[in-house]
């Protein structure tokens, strides 16, 4: 993997500069909280899309589903358990990442022995059925959504506790998956990946491997779902929970962007995006969607190694 | 629900009505899947694109009728249009996936599609838009079947596209070559035929086909900038369930689908026929690897 090439100091150097970001830099901006917090969203994203796409080679559109479910759970929770605002807050986040945790165990006993075309196309009707289930289900609000209880502090301290529980939620997800992409799990996944006929003549329990993987992916995303859909304050079945044409399509270019199956390259598409979308989206004028159309026929199209890809080619050849 | 259910096997004039019009419907389904049956065949790509060609293909029609043609022109007008529109995609995007990883493919598709839904967004607006073709419609059984004569226009369409497609593959030079490509590119372009230009046509007749589905889709029904992805989810349906390079396997398909889906529209209502699509397809999917399982291979 490309992370070998990398000295461990420089890893090192990285995580206390994010650390310190994390830690500081809502308190330094303090206008800025809620970007800062999208852009812990936008990491858990990346990093869960890696997982399966980057690592087992299973390129799922559908991960939006398990955001959703851990939207709406929360959202269904807090407005029905009655509660006070963090009791009802955290056990919507328990509930969010229990039913996201089964919901891909069920959806992967099913659909994960699907390959290639198929689980890119299945998973992709899986996250849009989701959102036009949930659009005409009254019970969750239907087409008209559901609004959360309102948060009991100060304005500020809104936005810093949602920003430090993202970050909290990113880093736990960032280091689990470290840990795991060292051990022999992640070696499988990555032999899943190179060729799973292989991986299963070498005895390796591919179906339960890939349905773990997912439901790790599940359990973060459940768990975002509801802090996102609690720092927003009102869930739409199209456009907030199962966003596939927004957040489920980012998903996926940022981990190609930053370079699919390492380490830091979701983390760094991750930023990339989210820094270049919040400085220049303002600017294009509604045809912000058309632009993010472009962008991925191009990235895709031309860039499909993404920058961590590069620079291990670069490396290479300087090196030779 | 269960009441639109019994109410749908007691009163059978208004089942032969969902049915029926559903089965029209389903024509036009076909009429796409011909083309995504031909790319997938052919250039070894899902074209998610597919369902925006289409719905192009309605807004050409759309606005010829705006500016005064009459809407059946339309239809041989979005045909043209639109493949050259595909010939165009393929020049400047699809060439350059054909023979990378399928994900790539997938992605710059899925790519193309959301820029076309957006700019179709941009340009048209949002509005559910619809065609009068002006050409009435057909009532039976006192009138508690109602068919539109474009629709049967529709239905007549689709199987002879299929029929001349068929003819096509099977006798014309081009069409030849499209098959020889189809199954093995190497030794087609060993025995002298120009695999990158089939590919562009074969990319460019997808579009013309789309173009004419798009077209009596906006005269038969409505369409609106979002309604792509659930014609490319058809069409990939269709195109499972029949296979690959099965014209009548496809028509069939096409068909039951849209029978089907009219049936599902009005039992569960309409606001969940959407879902109904695109659960149908994990459905069919599921059950298509588990029936392979069994032979201890898989969906790929």
């Amino acid at each position: 993997m490309s992370r070998a090439t990398f000295p461990r100091l420089s890893d090192w150097h990285i995580a206390a500069v994010l650390a310190l970001f994390g830690l500081a830099g809502p308190f330094l901006l303090p206008t800025l909280a809620t970007q800062i917090a999208f852009l812990w969203l936008m990491v858990v994203f990346a990093l869960t899309w890696d997982m399966l796409g980057g690592r087992m080679g299973y390129n799922s559109f559908g991960n939006i589903v398990f955001f959703g479910i851990g939207c709406y759970a929360a959202a269904v929770i807090q407005r029905d358990a009655g509660l006070p605002y963090f009791e009802g807050l955290a056990l919507g986040l328990v509930a969010g990442a229990v039913l996201s945790v089964l919901a891909a165990i069920v959806f992967g006993a099913a659909m994960l022995g699907i390959r290639g075309h198929y689980f890119a196309i299945g998973t992709l009707g899986l996250g849009i059925a989701a959102g036009e289930i949930a659009a005409g289900w009254d019970y969750v609000g239907a087409g008209s959504g559901m609004a959360l209880p309102l948060y009991p502090g100060e304005l500020g301290e809104r936005e810093l506790f949602f920003c430090y529980s993202l970050f909290a939620l990113a880093a736990c997800c960032f280091l689990l998956f470290r840990w795991i992409y060292s051990t022999r799990f992640g070696l499988a996944l990555n032999a899943i990946r190179d060729d799973q006929d292989k991986a299963d003549a070498m005895g390796l329990r591919t179906t339960p491997i890939k349905i773990v993987a997912w439901s790790l992916s599940a359990f973060f995303l459940g768990i975002s779902g509801g802090l996102a859909a609690n720092m927003i304050g009102f869930i739409d079945p199209r456009d907030v929970a199962f966003a596939g044409a927004t957040y489920g399509v980012w998903m996926v270019l940022m981990t190609i962007l930053g370079g699919k199956g390492t380490l830091w390259g979701p983390v760094l598409g991750a930023f990339i995006f989210h820094v270049t979308q919040e400085l220049f989206w303002t600017w294009l004028l509604g045809w912000q969607r058309v632009a993010l159309g472009l962008l991925i026929v191009l990235i895709v199209v031309f860039f499909p190694q993404g920058i961590m890809g590069w620079l291990a080619e670069r490396r290479a050849r300087t090196a030779s | 629900m269960l009441d639109n259910l019994s109410l749908f096997f007691q009163y059978p004039p208004l089942a032969a009505d969902v049915i029926l019009n559903g089965l029209l419907i389903g024509a036009i389904f076909a009429l796409a899947a011909y083309g995504m049956a031909l790319v997938w065949g052919v250039l070894n790509i899902v074209n998610v694109v597919q369902g925006e060609l289409v719905v192009l293909g309605g807004y050409v029609t759309f606005l010829a009728v705006q500016a005064g043609l009459p809407p059946l022109l339309g239809l041989p007008l979005s045909a043209a249009v639109m493949f050259c529109l595909g010939w165009l995609i393929y020049r400047a995007i699809v060439f350059r996936v054909v023979d990378k990883d399928i994900f790539i493919s997938i992605l710059a598709t899925f790519g193309l599609s959301i820029l076309f839904q957006q700019l179709a967004n941009a340009m048209f607006g949002s509005d559910v838009r619809t065609v009068d073709a002006g050409l009435g419609s057909l009532h039976l059984l006192d009138g508690t079947v109602t068919l539109a004569y474009v629709k049967l226009l529709a239905f007549v369409l689709a199987l002879g596209a299929g029929g001349a497609l068929w003819l096509f593959l099977r006798h014309a030079r081009l069409g030849q070559a499209i098959r020889a490509t189809a199954q093995n590119p190497r030794a087609a372009r060993i025995l002298g035929i120009d695999t990158n230009r089939v590919y562009a046509m074969t990319y460019a007749l997808n579009g013309a086909l789309c173009g004419a589905a798009g077209s009596l889709a906006v005269m038969a029904w409505t369409i609106h900038p979002y309604i792509g992805l659930p014609y490319t989810v058809r069409s990939f349906m269709v195109v499972v369930v029949a296979g690959v390079g099965n014209v009548a396997g496809v028509v069939a398909a096409g068909l039951g689908l849209g029978a089907l889906e009219n049936v599902a529209g009005f039992v569960f209502g309409v606001e969940f026929q959407i879902a109904f699509v695109f659960a149908l397809m994990v459905v069919i999917l599921v059950w298509r690897n588990a029936m392979a399982a069994r032979k201890r291979s898989y969906l790929e």
